[in-house]
């Protein structure tokens, strides 16, 4: 495992009062709480610096962590000292439930963390993580493997962390912000009982084509002057397949067009709606060139008409 | 490793009881949140309350801005508000992009 420098994650001197601690604690976690902070980076972070403070913040664990040194300046592997903690009974503080850290936590502070009484015969927790999926899935459902990282007791009660592998259906249907239950998925129970469900929350990666709002999806449709002037059949992309999409007269530039129950499925489906987006031709053969001059010739046009001046 | 197929189910409503061992947060609280309008649940009386998807979402984050941050009901009422808000900025702003 690798050492860990928890003074370094907070940012704060070694001989930091339990105060500045705190204060740093805090500052950092507003600025990577995962919820206010939507970067990829800041979900780790947050980790971090709770894991830090989790240590940092107990004076036992504190103190029990200075006797481990600092980082060896050799090797990236760490070993503690084989007597590290007899001197120090833990009294096993709490721990946020069902909060996985790093190996080198979960070694040297969770041992022996759920033995005893707390080992009873109860339901385990349930445990909660954030899965990212293209619309696509959502509209035809999909099979994603998922790994997990949960502690477990191992013969001689030590905890370690088992890495699992699961494959999870996506339901057909769901929306970004919905939750999937997956039932004795979760934490598995220290003793008889039996594991809690794990929950999962939908986001959607983003689309090169679409934005969804529920179960509706948004597309910006590029077409060009003559199917917006003279309101033509186009074809356009849904994640259904390609529909025909019949570009009424005079479409303007921005104008929405609604196909009811293209959207991701369900009671009631939901919609597609393309904004239109009237793109021009770049003019390169004289024959073009031509055509764009008759147009300005002939039609009597002012598109700057209704700015005054 | 092992591999394990599960049946996923969505979780499409929570009564306040399920509410509560979702995110691990005592009824009262919960009260506190309808009551601020952070959520919205259907239903006439606390028995009968079914909470949906938007709920269910707002609550664990409130949930956790509570645990983590300390904020109190009508400061997690803010911030969720907020963070709403810049998150349809957001996405109006990668919409605008695409242009």
């Amino acid at each position: 495992m690798e050492f860990r420098d928890y003074y370094k994650t907070l940012g704060v001197a070694r001989d930091a009062s339990a105060d500045d601690i705190r204060k740093a604690y805090r500052k950092l976690a507003r600025k990577y709480h995962p919820d206010v902070n939507t970067g990829a980076e800041s979900e780790a972070k947050f980790k971090d610096v709770n894991e830090a403070y989790e240590v940092l913040k107990d004076p036992e664990r504190r103190a029990a962590y200075d006797q481990l040194g600092q980082e060896p300046p050799s090797s990236g592997r760490y070993r503690p000292p084989p007597d590290w903690d007899g001197a120090y009974q833990f009294t096993g503080g709490e721990f946020p439930e069902g909060e996985v850290f790093s190996d080198f936590f979960e070694n040297l502070f969770r041992r022996g963390e759920r033995s005893g009484a707390r080992m009873g015969a109860g339901r385990g927790t349930d445990s909660h993580a954030r899965i990212e999926i293209d619309i696509e899935d959502a509209y035809r459902g999909a099979t994603r493997i998922l790994s997990l990282r949960a502690p477990v007791v191992g013969p001689t009660g030590e905890m370690r962390l088992e890495e699992r592998n699961i494959s999870v259906r996506i339901p057909k249907g769901v929306r970004a912000g919905q939750h999937i239950r997956l039932p004795g998925q979760g934490t598995p129970s220290f003793g008889e009982g039996p594991a809690g469900d794990l929950f999962l929350e939908v986001t959607f990666a983003p689309h090169p084509i679409y934005s969804a709002d529920g179960r509706d999806l948004y597309v910006e449709l590029p077409i060009a002057p003559w199917e917006s002037a003279l309101g033509q059949k186009v074809v356009m992309p849904t994640p259904g397949g390609k529909v025909d999409l019949k570009i009424p007269k005079n479409a303007r530039s921005g104008q929405k067009l609604r196909l009811k129950g293209k959207g991701l499925p369900g009671t009631p489906p939901g919609d597609v709606y393309a904004t239109l987006k009237i793109v021009n031709p770049r003019v390169s053969s004289d024959e073009a060139r031509a055509l764009f001059e008759k147009m300005a010739k002939t039609m009597p046009f002012d598109p700057r008409a209704g700015m005054g001046g | 490793m092992k591999k394990a197929t599960v049946k996923p189910v969505i979780v499409e409503a929570l009564s306040l009881q399920d509410l509560c061992q979702f995110c691990q947060a005592d009824e009262a609280w919960v009260v506190e949140l309808v009551e601020h309008g952070v959520l919205e649940p259907e239903g006439s009386n606390v028995q009968t309350w079914q909470f949906h998807g938007v709920s269910i979402a707002r609550a664990k984050r409130a949930r956790r801005l509570n645990r983590d941050l300390g904020i109190n009901v009508a400061g997690v009422a803010l911030v969720l508000e907020l963070l709403e808000e810049r998150d349809a900025m957001m996405k109006r702003l990668a919409r605008l992009d695409q242009t």
